[in-house]
């Protein structure tokens, strides 16, 4: 137990996902590709219950949601994956009363130990986000490993080292690494696109971060559409940001005003909050 | 949420049972004379009630075989601190039995001997509520104390909880245990026809009904005041002014939308609501008063006060977990 990171530790290392509602386009991909790696996985079986029945339910890790944002006829519909955010404050961490739910000094991962696990599903009252799920078969609580066991298999080759989502995304709408990192991939997009952290309110400090939604120049033709973000010209320039991080930089990078500017009146400012790594 | 009945039970029953307690205790160390009839068989009470709430609550885990593993994380888990608590408490509880049991049996041969107890009567004096050495009785009040702030604070602590997150809790855990643990002592002590104690502890349940009354009256007050600090926007980050989930990611259902969502109609809800207030308090303070007030010791008045409050603090506290909205259910609002 000595790799657990004690409650207020800050650690040096904080593997994340980074999402970009820019470039999801709600394929479940990533939902399907998680659930076939920790089905088979050491986080599984993640047994679905009545699959062909009426109500068929089961385990996920992840899922992509789908939102409208604005009024008819200027509409967003947005696909929003939402995994365990591994908070670098995790509220579901403390309230455990056996050591099951842990989060892992040297990478910051939060894990459930299994074999410990009384199923008592405290951790999942005490989860805002509503990441953890209860293994129906085992009675155990299970949820995002970030693919703790493929990350580091040695025997995989390095490309191949990502969580299974981010392997899958077809549109490259899922990063992986370091956010405390100033100098990995996702630090840089989280600073040069305005990445947030959700419900911010509860000074959780999620790992996980989002890209918010630009408006690009063909989308505009005209009247500047109802999004949730910055539709800054040169920045949506580059809708596909995984190509070049450079190229989004210029003036919606960092500041955390950075998506206002041009947006219509009346959108909230929720996304400025949380735009620090 | 949606209210757990084994959660339920076990909350209601243990919460009585520190309360009968506290009253025990108190009375005993306010020097009030009780028989040792009365005394075993309102701690036996006590000690049955909070095994079976033990028992309830085992049926909370989706692997009970492993519950011992639950007293290992006390320095930050409430839930931990109450696993241990609880036992210390029974035990405590089991202990001040065995003592009055013992007490009245000193001689246990010249006991036995009479077979039918006729002469346990006159050892009852020495061996009643007066005889608990004080040590005892401040330890069962510490520990029933301690269990309520530890039972209390596992709802509390959860900031994001905006219905739970309050003192209100703590007082109103406190205050509901303290109410039906006396009135369920009144009613043992005039079954017993123990007048000293009844007319001890009458009053206090009657004003001890009355302050968890209301203590729970201002936290539905609170509640139905409460913005809730999450919105769709800050869960998502997405800035519009309106935003409409349309697909939750699923079809049917899954653990987050059963364990969150209680799915009672507004009808129900507002039945439980009137349950709470009627049964829980309206109508034992009701009863209570007419007992005093005609300076009855019948035990009847205090049975049925038991047995309205019963599925009356049920009610109270199926709607302490309804009421509670969980900002993860922002997330899944919408099948699709």
């Amino acid at each position: 137990m000595s790799s657990n990171a004690a409650p207020t530790e800050t650690l040096a290392r904080q593997l994340a996902l980074v999402i970009d509602l820019n470039v999801c386009v709600g394929c479940h991909a990533c939902v399907t590709s998680c659930k076939q790696w920790n089905a088979s996985g050491s986080a599984g079986p993640l047994t679905d219950e009545n699959p062909y029945g009426a109500e068929p339910t089961g385990t996920f890790f992840n899922r992509v949601q789908t939102w409208e944002a604005g009024s008819y006829p200027a509409t967003d519909t947005i696909h929003f994956p939402k995994s365990c955010l591994h908070c670098e404050d995790p509220p579901c961490v403390p309230v455990c009363p056996t050591g099951a739910s842990y989060k892992r000094k040297e990478d910051g991962i939060v894990l459930v130990d299994y074999d410990k696990c009384i199923g008592c599903k405290y951790c999942a009252w005490a989860c805002p986000y509503g990441a953890r799920e209860l293994d129906e078969q085992r009675q155990v609580m299970t949820k995002c490993t970030l693919c703790v066991d493929r990350i580091y298999d040695e025997l995989l080759p390095p490309e191949d080292r990502k969580p299974a989502c981010v392997k899958a995304c077809p549109t490259g709408a899922r990063l992986f690494g370091d956010v405390k990192d100033p100098e990995s991939e996702v630090s840089q997009v989280i600073r040069e696109r305005g990445g947030y952290a959700l419900m911010p309110e509860w000074d959780t400090k999620p790992a996980n971060h989002y890209l918010p939604r630009q408006v690009t120049p063909a989308a505009v033709s005209g009247e500047p559409r109802s999004a949730a973000a910055a539709p800054d010209a040169s920045a949506s320039a580059a809708p596909g940001r995984k190509a070049g991080i450079p190229g989004t930089v210029s003036t919606a990078a960092g500041s955390s005003d950075g998506q206002v500017h041009g947006a219509r009146p009346g959108l909230g400012l929720a996304a400025d909050r949380g735009g620090s790594a | 949420m949606n209210p757990a009945f084994s959660v339920i039970s076990f909350t209601v029953l243990a919460g009585a049972a520190q309360g009968l307690v506290v009253a025990l205790a108190c009375a005993a160390l306010g020097g009030v004379a009780a028989g040792r009839g009365f005394l075993l068989a309102a701690l036996g009470l006590a000690l049955a009630m909070l095994v079976a709430g033990l028992g309830a609550s085992f049926l909370h885990l989706g692997r009970p075989e492993r519950a011992w593993r639950a007293a290992a994380m006390w320095r930050t888990s409430w839930l931990s601190r109450e696993v241990i608590v609880l036992p210390v408490f029974i035990a405590v509880v089991a202990l001040w039995w065995a003592l009055a049991w013992a007490g009245g049996s000193g001689t246990v041969a010249a006991e036995a001997s009479t077979a039918a107890g006729a002469a346990a009567a006159p050892a009852a004096s020495s061996a009643g509520l007066a005889a608990t050495p004080a040590m005892l009785a401040v330890a069962a009040l510490a520990l029933a104390a301690l269990l309520w702030l530890c039972t209390a604070q596992i709802y509390a602590c959860l900031r994001f909880i905006q219905e739970w997150a309050h003192p209100l809790t703590l007082v109103n855990y406190t205050l509901i245990g303290m109410s039906s643990g006396c009135v369920l002592a009144c009613a043992l002590a005039a079954s017993f026809d123990e007048r000293a104690l009844l007319a001890a502890a009458g009053p206090w349940a009657l004003t001890l009904t009355f302050a968890a009354w209301a203590g729970r009256t201002a936290a539905l007050m609170r509640n139905a005041t409460l913005k809730p600090k999450s919105t769709a926007q800050s869960a998502t980050g997405i800035r519009a002014e309106r935003l409409v989930q349309k697909s939750m990611g699923m079809s049917a259902g899954a653990f987050n939308t059963r364990e969150f969502f209680h799915r009672a109609s507004a009808l129900a809800v507002q039945r439980v609501r009137w349950a709470l207030h009627g049964l829980g308090f309206a109508l034992p303070a009701a009863l209570m008063a007419m007992a005093t007030q005609t300076a009855s010791t019948h035990p009847a008045w205090w049975w049925l006060a038991v047995a309205s409050q019963v599925p009356g603090l049920m009610a109270e506290r199926w709607l302490f977990f309804a009421q509670a909205r969980h900002p993860q259910n922002l997330y899944y609002q919408t099948v699709s």
